[in-house]
C-alpha cells in the first residue's frame, strides 16, 4: 500500500493537480480564478511528462566518461514548448479578462452571462 | 523521399506552413491596413498553389515525406502528405483566399482602422496552425499547431465589435484549452508507452499494445480532446456564441475550416495511429460516436430552427453537420469515409457561402436576424439568391454539392443495414429545410418594417459578392461534376484505411 503510494508519488500529484485545476475552472465564478485553474491543470500535465523522462539514478544527458545512465531529455524539451504555449494561453486569457472587465464592469461569470441574456432579449 | 529532392519543389510541405508563419509578424511591421491585406492575400494564394501542387503529386496514392531540418524520422519532425491531408490543405488555404477577398470591405466596416493589421496577423497565425496540423506527421507537433490556431482563433473571435464577443472568446478559450490539453495528456501517455512521437512509428509500435491500459486512456483523452475541437454533441457549447459574435469574415473562415481540421485530426488518430481494429473492434468507437452524432444532429437541428439570428442559426447547423461527418466515420467503411471526406469539403463550401452572405447583409444593414432581413430579398437579390442556393446545398437537394455527400452517407449507412439511421438522415435534412425556409420566407415574402435601414438597403459591393458567388457556384459545380471531389475523397478514404484507391 505504502509502496503503491510512494512509488507513484509523482503520478498522484499529477492526478491531484489536474483534478484541482479542472474543479477550479468549473467551480469558481470569478474569471481570474478560472484562468488560475487552467494554469494549475496544465501544470499537472507538465509534471506528467517530466516524470516520464526521469530515469532513476540517471544523470543529466551530457556525455561524459564517468556516467552511463542518463535521463531522457526529450520530454523536458517538449514541456518547454508546452510551457510556452501555456504562458501564451494565460496571456490571451488575462487580456480577455481585462477587456471583459472594461466592458462589463465585472469579473463574475454570473454578471457577464446575465448581462448577455439581457442584451439578447 | 523529398528530403533528397533538389530545389524549392522538395521543400513544398514545409513552405506551406512557414510562409504564413513568417508573414504574420511581417504584418505587424507593415502596419498599414491595405498593405497588410495584400500580404495576407498573397501568402494565402501561395499556400493554395502549394497545396494544389502537393495534391496533384499524391493523387496516385503515394505519400510525400519531408524531414524538417534534415533530421530523418522517427527522430526528427516529419511532414507527411497523402491525399487526405493534401485535400484538407487545399480546402483551408482555398477558403482563406476566398474569405480574404470578402474580408477587405467587411473588416474595414466592422472594426477600427488602427486594429485591422492585428486582425490579419491573427488570421495568418490561424492559417499557419491549421495548415501545420494538416501537414505534420508528428503527434506532438499536432498539439503545438493546434494551440497556435486556437489562440489565433480566440483572438479573431474577440475582434467582434459587440462586447459579447469577448465573453464568447473567453468561454471558447477555456473549453479549447481543456480540449487541447487533453490531447496533450493523450500524446504524453502514448510517448510514455512507446517512446516515439512519429505517427507512422507510433502506429507500428502500438500494434502489439492493444490491451495496455495507458494506451486505452490515451485514446479516450485524445478522442475527448478532438471531440471538443470538432464540436461533437455534448462538447459543442462554445461554438454558437463564438461564431455569432466574431467578425463576419472571421466567422466564414473559422466555420469553414477549423472544425474540418479537427475532424481530420480525429481521423488521423483513430485510423492511422491507433488503427481501425483497435478503434472500432477493441474499443467500439463506432457505437459511442454514433450515439453522440445522432443526438447531436437532432438536437442541433432543432436548436437551429429556434434561432432568430442568422449567424447563430447556421452555427447550430454546423454542429448538426459535424454529426453527419461523425456518422460517416462511425461507419468505418469505404463509402462512409468517402462520405465524411466529401462532406467535410462540401460543408466548408456551403457554410463559407452562407456566412459570407450573412456578412453581406450585415455590411449593408448592420444586423441579420429573421426580422431585419424581411423583404431584403428584393433589395439585395444577388446576396439572397446565393444564400438560398447555399441553403439548398445544406439541405442536400440534387444538383448541389450537399446532395453528393449525403447520398454517399446514405449508401454507407444502408450498406451496414442501419435503416433507422437512414431515417434519421432524411428527417434531419427536412429539418434543415425548415430553418433555411424561414430565412427565405422572411427575405422574399415579408415586407420590411417601415422606417428601417432595410427599406433603403442596396446590393452589397462587387468585391464581396464575387467571393460569395465563387463559393455558391462551387456548390453547384461540385453537385453536377462529381468525379473530381468523389475521386479525391475516395483516394483520401483509401489512404486512411490503408487500401489501394
Amino acid at each position: 500500500m505504502i509502496d503503491a503510494i510512494a512509488g507513484g508519488f509523482n503520478y498522484w500529484v499529477v492526478v491531484g493537480l489536474i483534478m484541482i485545476g479542472l474543479y477550479m475552472v468549473a467551480g469558481s465564478a470569478n474569471l481570474v480564478k478560472k484562468v488560475i485553474g487552467l494554469s494549475v491543470f496544465q501544470s499537472g500535465v507538465f509534471i506528467l511528462f517530466i516524470t516520464m523522462g526521469k530515469v532513476s539514478g540517471g544523470s543529466a544527458p551530457i556525455a561524459s566518461g564517468t556516467v552511463s545512465v542518463y535521463s531522457n531529455p526529450l520530454p523536458h524539451v517538449l514541456i518547454l514548448t508546452a510551457i510556452v504555449v501555456g504562458v501564451a494561453t494565460t496571456a490571451v486569457a488575462l487580456a480577455l479578462v481585462v477587456r471583459i472587465h472594461e466592458s462589463y464592469g465585472s469579473l463574475e461569470e454570473g454578471d457577464v452571462t446575465g448581462a448577455d441574456r439581457e442584451q439578447d432579449r | 523521399m523529398s528530403a533528397t529532392a533538389s530545389g524549392l519543389a522538395g521543400h513544398l510541405p514545409a513552405l506551406q506552413v512557414v510562409a504564413p508563419l513568417l508573414a504574420a509578424p511581417a504584418c505587424i511591421l507593415l502596419h498599414d491596413a491595405r498593405r497588410v491585406w495584400w500580404l495576407a492575400f498573397g501568402v494565402s494564394a501561395a499556400a493554395l498553389a502549394i497545396a494544389l501542387a502537393l495534391l496533384s503529386r499524391v493523387m496516385g496514392g503515394e505519400v510525400l515525406s519531408y524531414a524538417l531540418g534534415g533530421w530523418a524520422p522517427p527522430w526528427g519532425i516529419e511532414y507527411r502528405v497523402d491525399a487526405l491531408n493534401a485535400l484538407v490543405m487545399v480546402l483551408v488555404s482555398g477558403i482563406s483566399v476566398v474569405t480574404l477577398v470578402f474580408a477587405r470591405e467587411s473588416v474595414a466596416r466592422e472594426m477600427a482602422a488602427e486594429r485591422i493589421y492585428l486582425f490579419y496577423t491573427a488570421w495568418l497565425l490561424c492559417l499557419t496552425g491549421l495548415l501545420g496540423m494538416a501537414a505534420t506527421g508528428d503527434a506532438f507537433n499536432v498539439f503545438v499547431f493546434l494551440e497556435i490556431s486556437s489562440l489565433a482563433t480566440y483572438t479573431l473571435v474577440a475582434f467582434g465589435n459587440d462586447r459579447r464577443a469577448l465573453a464568447a472568446a473567453f468561454r471558447y478559450l477555456v473549453m479549447g484549452t481543456i480540449g487541447g490539453t487533453f490531447i496533450l495528456i493523450g500524446i504524453g501517455l502514448l510517448y510514455g508507452v512507446t517512446g516515439t512521437l512519429n505517427m507512422a512509428d507510433l502506429a507500428v509500435r502500438l500494434e502489439p499494445l492493444r490491451d495496455n491500459p495507458a494506451v486505452r486512456a490515451a485514446f479516450a483523452f485524445i478522442i475527448a480532446g478532438a471531440g471538443l475541437k470538432v464540436a461533437m454533441f455534448p462538447l459543442h457549447a462554445w461554438l454558437p456564441s463564438a461564431y455569432a459574435y466574431a467578425p463576419s469574415a472571421a466567422t466564414a473562415f473559422i466555420a469553414a475550416t477549423s472544425t474540418k481540421v479537427a475532424v481530420y485530426i480525429m481521423l488521423r488518430f483513430t485510423f492511422t495511429i491507433f488503427g481501425v481494429e483497435f478503434s472500432f473492434d477493441t474499443l467500439a468507437l463506432a457505437k459511442a460516436l454514433m450515439v453522440f452524432a445522432v443526438i447531436g444532429v437532432f438536437a442541433a437541428s432543432m436548436a437551429a430552427i429556434m434561432q432568430r439570428e442568422l449567424k447563430r442559426m447556421f452555427a447550430w447547423s454546423s454542429i448538426a453537420q459535424v454529426g453527419y461527418m461523425l456518422i460517416g466515420i462511425a461507419a468505418a467503411n469505404m463509402d462512409g469515409l468517402t462520405a465524411s471526406m466529401a462532406h467535410l469539403f462540401n460543408h466548408a463550401l456551403m457554410k463559407g457561402a452562407l456566412f459570407l452572405a450573412i456578412g453581406c447583409v450585415i455590411y449593408r444593414t448592420g444586423a441579420a436576424n429573421l426580422d431585419s432581413v424581411a423583404g431584403l430579398g428584393w433589395r439585395m437579390p444577388w446576396t439572397f439568391s446565393a444564400l438560398a442556393l447555399a441553403g439548398l446545398s445544406l439541405v442536400g437537394v440534387p444538383f448541389t454539392a450537399g446532395f453528393i455527400s449525403k447520398w454517399y452517407l446514405l449508401l454507407s449507412v444502408l450498406a451496414n443495414g442501419w435503416w433507422l439511421l437512414a431515417a434519421v438522415l432524411v428527417v434531419t435534412s427536412l429539418m434543415a429545410v425548415v430553418y433555411v425556409g424561414k430565412v427565405v420566407e422572411s427575405a422574399w415574402f415579408r415586407t420590411p418594417a417601415p422606417g428601417t435601414i432595410a427599406e433603403q438597403a442596396r446590393e452589397a459591393p462587387v468585391m464581396m459578392l464575387a467571393p460569395l458567388w465563387a463559393l455558391t457556384l462551387a456548390n453547384l459545380w461540385f453537385g453536377i461534376e462529381t468525379t473530381v471531389p468523389v475521386t479525391v475523397a475516395r483516394t483520401a478514404a483509401a489512404a486512411l484505411l490503408g487500401l489501394a484507391p
